[in-house]
């Protein structure tokens, strides 16, 4: 769909919620749910999402919405998919219905990967969206295992003896991937065409499908309100965000710059990463190039630099 | 429904208490089942993928990789428009626990079986009702079964009652005591049960309506969510009555909130809940044909408590209230309901924690020195000091 059919379309997620000035999530939502014509019902883990837009008794959603637990929007979307070819079968539901579960990074790579990974094993026909900001923002900016090397986060602050986080991030695409489903895509709101192409195979897709969508986040990357989609274009043009989909285990890069460009120029917009002295900037430029070359190379699965 | 005289369609069947569970499930036939396995609880789950695999159930069966996600299904199905079951034991439950609030606040009718087993540490899969008194201020309906006929009454009552008021039901038996035990349970054909059952038809759902279900209600609305519950508990009460007396027409049972076992003239009486019970009952026949006046109050329904009623039924006896679960550094969950419920000339027996077993001898000496008013209030019975 292009962005001007997306543009037009019946929002299904309203304006009225509580989200930051300059947070991106409300675009990624939108731009997914109007990527498929079907009823959507979702669930949500509990994060910054779930509480800026169901603040009762006001609601941003326009669809079906339940909101759970912390780790279990999962489990909670198979109960609910279960429930629907149960009654689908009795005739009891008529129409088509697609099923999406978004959660932050916290609610899907570590407090709700057993309850992600369960589902996945189980095959429930339901979309699955990381929004990955990268720490617990809802809780005020705590690392998660999603928070990239060296952030400065209020759980690995920066201070006399230690430099932000010190652990590489986890790499929940290839997690994801080990469980050999039938779509998994990465993507980023700067390119809502290629976002939106991947939600709509997503939600076409026989089987489960999941989606890793970088979202900055404006008190937790400590950015200006401004740059969300910026940041989000350069985390692709830097190569620390490259866009890829694996449909039924074929891995294609979908976007290649013919020059990647530093990733200082994604860094130095972001105040959780002002405390980089060069060498650390050189040390995460250099994951980045050697990430690039793999998957440059069509192998998802190489090794990584650490 | 059967007319008055005309004969009931029942047959008997040997069951265990898990077998009665599952075939009472197998008649309901929910249309999703989420669970994990768990000793003693485990069978229930067996029986049913049984019933799964022959076709002879519609339900979606999922078989889940933890009790959160058992619990997190069933809440999803439940929010869905289905009807949903499940089972679970001991850790099993306390790996619910996030979710089981949540269930009760969504005022989703699960129905689940409990089958009572102790909390770890140390680690023990025998019976003590740890685990359900633990989850005891969560919002479900509590209903305890003596034996596996029991089992299957209750949970033919749950559904209904669950639905009607729209809250989840905990059913327990005892684990290894009922749940392994094989007996002669009296069982409805299918049709009668479809029927008492009937149809689940809630109001929204949210493969219906454009819902959001789960919100962030803070100072200004919290409250109010909660009073809603309060009021739904109110009405479990005087529902679970009409329920229960309505199955009674169609399959005989004990009905009421408690059952009062020769307690009309009785000058002491054990108050106690499960498989214990049917001991107690032995020995009061034996006392009894001492002269000892002797009796037993067996609560059914834990949650809502029923204060008033209780009261009533042990107005100007000696009371000994048996539990077989402990509220460290306070009193035991049932001595303390039924010290609420105003009894006055009442004592606390602890027992059988970790399974450990409670003899016919223990109960009698128990009634005998209670009548000589040589009971202490609080005693442990059949513990190494």
């Amino acid at each position: 769909m292009n962005i001007k059919e997306l543009g037009y379309k019946d929002t299904k997620f309203v304006s009225g919620h509580r989200a930051c000035a300059g947070c991106g999530f409300p675009q990624i939502v939108r731009t997914i749910l109007n990527s498929t014509d079907k009823r959507v019902v979702v669930a949500n883990a509990t994060g910054c999402l779930e509480v800026v837009s169901t603040i009762y008794p006001f609601s941003s959603w326009k669809v079906p919405y339940m909101h759970s637990v912390f780790g279990n929007a999962s489990s909670t979307i198979s109960g609910i998919e279960s429930a629907y070819k149960v009654l689908k079968k009795k005739n009891k539901i008529k129409n088509d219905i697609k099923f999406l579960a978004i959660m932050g990074d916290g609610g899907c790579s570590d407090i709700g990967l057993q309850s992600l990974s369960g589902a996945l094993e189980r095959g429930h026909e339901c979309v699955y969206v990381q929004y990955a900001n990268g720490a617990y923002q809802n809780t005020g900016v705590q690392r998660s295992s999603e928070t990239p090397l060296l952030s400065n986060t209020t759980t690995t602050p920066v201070g006399k003896v230690h430099r932000g986080k010190e652990e590489m991030k986890k790499d929940i695409v290839k997690i994801v991937a080990a469980h050999n489903i039938p779509y998994i895509a990465q993507a980023s709101m700067a390119f809502p065409e290629d976002l939106s192409e991947k939600a709509k195979k997503a939600f076409e897709t026989k089987g489960p499908s999941f989606i890793n969508v970088i979202q900055p986040c404006v008190p937790g990357w400590k950015i200006d309100t401004s740059i969300n989609i910026k940041l989000s274009r350069l985390a692709v043009e830097t190569g620390a965000w490259p866009l890829f989909e694996i449909e039924n285990g074929k891995f294609k890069l979908n976007y290649v710059p013919e020059k990647l460009k530093p990733v200082k120029e994604y860094l130095k917009l972001q105040g959780r990463f002002k405390h980089l002295n060069n060498k650390e900037i050189e040390r995460i430029q250099k994951i980045v190039n050697k990430e690039w070359e793999y998957l440059k190379k069509g192998d998802f699965w190489g090794a990584r630099e650490y | 429904m059967y007319k008055d005289g005309e004969e009931m369609k029942t047959i008997i069947k040997a069951l265990t208490g898990n077998g009665a569970a599952a075939y009472a499930m197998k008649q309901i036939n929910p249309d999703v089942v989420a669970a994990y396995p768990i000793t003693p609880s485990t069978q229930i789950m067996e029986d049913f993928s049984m019933y799964h695999a022959n076709g002879l159930v519609d339900s979606d069966l999922i078989r889940v990789e933890s009790e959160h996600s058992a619990m997190s299904a069933c809440v999803g199905a439940s929010a869905a428009g289905a009807r949903v079951m499940t089972a679970t034991s001991s850790q099993g439950l306390g790996y619910m626990f996030e979710v089981l609030p949540v269930v009760s606040g969504l005022r989703l009718p699960i129905v689940v079986n409990i089958v009572n087993r102790s909390l770890s540490a140390p680690l023990n899969i025998h019976c003590d009702h740890g685990d359900s008194m633990s989850a005891r201020d969560l919002g479900w309906i509590q209903i305890y079964a003596e034996d596996a006929q029991e089992v299957y009454i209750n949970n033919l009552l749950a559904i209904r009652l669950a639905e009607k008021v729209k809250l989840p039901i905990m059913l327990m038996q005892d684990g290894f005591i009922t749940s392994h035990c094989v007996i002669g349970v009296d069982v409805l054909d299918d049709a009668t049960v479809k029927k008492f059952v009937g149809n689940y038809n809630p109001e929204k759902t949210l493969l219906k309506d454009d819902i959001t279900i789960g919100t962030l209600a803070l100072t200004d609305y919290y409250f109010e969510f909660r009073l809603q519950q309060i009021k739904a508990m109110n009405e479990a009460k005087k529902e679970f009555i009409k329920i229960d007396n309505e199955l009674n027409k169609i399959i005989k049972h004990s009905t009421g909130y408690f059952e009062e076992y020769k307690l009309k003239d009785a000058k002491a009486a054990i108050v106690v809940m499960s498989s214990t019970a049917g001991a107690v009952k032995e020995v009061i026949n034996d006392l009894r044909s001492k002269g000892k006046k002797v009796g037993l109050l067996k609560l059914r329904l834990f949650r809502p408590f029923p204060y008033e009623e209780i009261k009533k039924a042990l107005k100007g006896k000696k009371v000994i209230v048996m539990d077989r679960s402990i509220s460290l550094g306070a009193n035991c969950p049932l001595y303390s309901e039924i010290k609420n419920s105003g009894v006055s000339n009442i004592h606390s027996i602890i027992f059988g924690l970790g399974g450990k077993n409670i003899y016919d001898e223990d109960i009698k000496d128990i009634f005998e020195r209670a009548l000589k008013n040589k009971l202490k209030e609080i005693e442990y019975i059949g513990v190494r000091e």
